[in-house]
Order: structure tokens, then sequence, then C-alpha cells
């Protein structure tokens, strides 16, 4: 069995990383940013969960089947956000 | 010899790698569809915020974030644990699977309670959309957040709901000695649509409770 097993330790750092992001994006939040207050916790958000894909889920130590499968459902997400929004965003463009 | 073969390794499969990666593969294809049907509800949220984001700031300001930030760290503790329940298996410990599933439930049930809690406080304040929702500030559309809020909310709810069922099946099978490191496939499958859940959620948090902290529209 050619399986990675992840270290206790590596869950261990992740783990407190995640929490500690979690301590940030609260802070930041009390932090008048204008709308990079946006910005700023949608990029926490996503460098959390990409530590929760690539350590909790194995997807770093996985095999490229199913690191296409993830980065293709990334691909479809986009498809959806991109065809709904540049319908609803461009609405005013025309008066 | 035809007839026998190793102990959790379907006869339909050559090896036990070549199970697990079939298994694999078709739990991250069901997340992808996962992806999707949150990231519709995602999208309804971006379409409707900036189209009133004077209603969707006051609504915000309404949730507890010590009460957000709070089970947010439950969930993440609850990953923890599920990675741990893993790890468990690849090394062989049965019990210490079962152990590590029933505290991820533990910590689960917790996060539920939690937002019971919440729940009960916006549904006691009016908050609830529908015909009885009360708004006495002067923002307009504030109900539309409540119902993204409690939409949103309560399909990651029941995606909690449903994982603290399955373990409920799993955690006596682990225990039991089902999974072994060579043939754990149910509890790694488990595992990574409880660390989905918990994905859904680290989105939810900032942008359902944090937006309408320094807000000033």
């Amino acid at each position: 069995m050619s399986e990675h097993v992840t270290s206790i330790t590596t869950y261990l750092v992740i783990f407190f990383a995640l929490l500690v992001l979690t301590g940030v994006t609260v802070g930041v939040a009390y932090v008048d940013l204008g709308p990079l207050n946006d910005v700023v916790a949608m990029a926490i958000a996503v460098f959390k969960a990409s530590l929760v894909v690539l350590f909790f889920m194995h997807v770093k130590n996985s095999r490229r089947m199913t690191k296409i499968t993830v980065v293709s459902s990334l691909f479809w997400l986009l498809i959806l956000f991109g065809l709904t929004l540049s319908d609803y965003w461009t609405r005013g463009f025309l008066g | 010899m035809a007839d026998t073969h190793a102990p959790g390794l379907q006869h339909h499969f050559d090896s036990y790698e070549q199970q697990q990666e079939a298994s694999f593969f078709g739990m991250w294809v069901f997340l992808a569809t996962e992806v999707l049907f949150f990231g519709g509800l995602f999208c309804v949220y971006l379409i409707y915020r900036t189209a009133n984001p004077v209603a969707f700031a006051a609504g915000s300001r309404e949730l507890d974030i010590l009460l957000g930030g709070i089970n947010t760290a439950v969930l993440i503790g609850s990953s923890l644990t599920m990675a741990l329940a893993v790890h468990a298996a690849q090394v062989g410990k049965h019990k210490m699977i079962a152990i590590w599933m029933a505290l991820t439930g533990i910590l689960g049930g917790t996060f539920l309670g939690i937002k019971a809690v919440e729940y009960s406080h916006k549904i006691h304040e009016g908050h609830f959309p529908g015909p009885h929702f009360v708004w006495h500030g002067p923002e307009v559309n504030v109900e539309m957040f409540f119902n993204i809020y409690f939409m949103m909310t309560g399909l990651h709810a029941l995606h909690m709901i449903i994982g603290m069922g399955i373990m409920l099946v799993l955690i006596p099978l682990a225990w039991k000695g089902r999974f072994t490191p060579d043939s754990h496939n149910y509890i790694e499958g488990f595992g990574l649509y409880w660390h989905f859940v918990d994905i859904v959620w680290i989105f939810l948090f900032p942008l359902l409770y944090l937006l309408g902290v320094t807000s000033h529209v």
C-alpha cells in the first residue's frame, strides 16, 4: 500500500494555524479598510480552505487524478459565478 | 484460490490500491457537485448583497460574532479529531478510530447546539423570514439577508446532521475492527465529507457575521 500517512504533528500545526487565522479574520473585521475588508476576509478564508484541502484532505500527497478533480470543481464554480454575475452585474451598463 | 480474496477487498477490484483510488475519485466527484450546490447559494448571496449593501450590513450586525466565532473554532476542532480518526485507521488502531470519531460527533453536536441557540434568538426577535418578520430599522430588504442566512446556515447544518447520522453507523463498525490499514475507505471518504462541511463554514462565517462590523453604508 503506497498511501501517504500525514504525521500528527502536521495535523496539529494546521489546526493551530486555522485557529490563529480565525482570530485574525475577526480582528481585521474591526479595522476599517473600506472595500478592502471583504478582500482581506476572503483572502484569509481561501487560505484557510486551502490548508484544509491540502493537509486535512490529503490533496497535497494525493494522486494526480484527485488533484485534477479538485481543480475541475473550482473551474466549474468559476463558470457558475462568471456566467451568472456577467449578467447581473452588467445590467446597468445599457442604462 | 479463485474464490477467496483478501479481507475488505471487493472482488471487482484487483488491489487495495485500485479500490482506494476508485473510492476517493468517487468521493471527490460527489464533493465537486457539493461545491456547485453551495456555490449556487454563494452566488445568490453575492447578487443580493451587491443589490442591497445597506440591508446586508444591518442584518449582519444582528448576528452574534462571539457565538459564530466559537462555532468556527469548534468546527475546526472537529476537523482535527476527524483527521486523527483517519490517521488511526491508516496505522491500524481501530479503537482509536471510534474514539476520535465519537469526539468529532460531540464537537459536531456542540456546533449544532450553539446554532440552535442562535436560531432561537433570531426567531424570538422576529427575524425569521415570512409573515411574522419584524424589522424596526429604516433599512429596507433586511428580510432578504435573513432569508439567505437561514438558507445557507440551514443547508450547512443539514449536512452536519447527515454527517452525524453516518458517524453513528461507522463508529460501531470501527470499534469492532471492520477497518484496517489496507481497507478503510469509508472512514477516509467520510473524513473528506466532514472537512468539506468545515470549509463551507470557513466561508460562511466572514460573509454572514463579519461583513457589517465596519460598514458605513
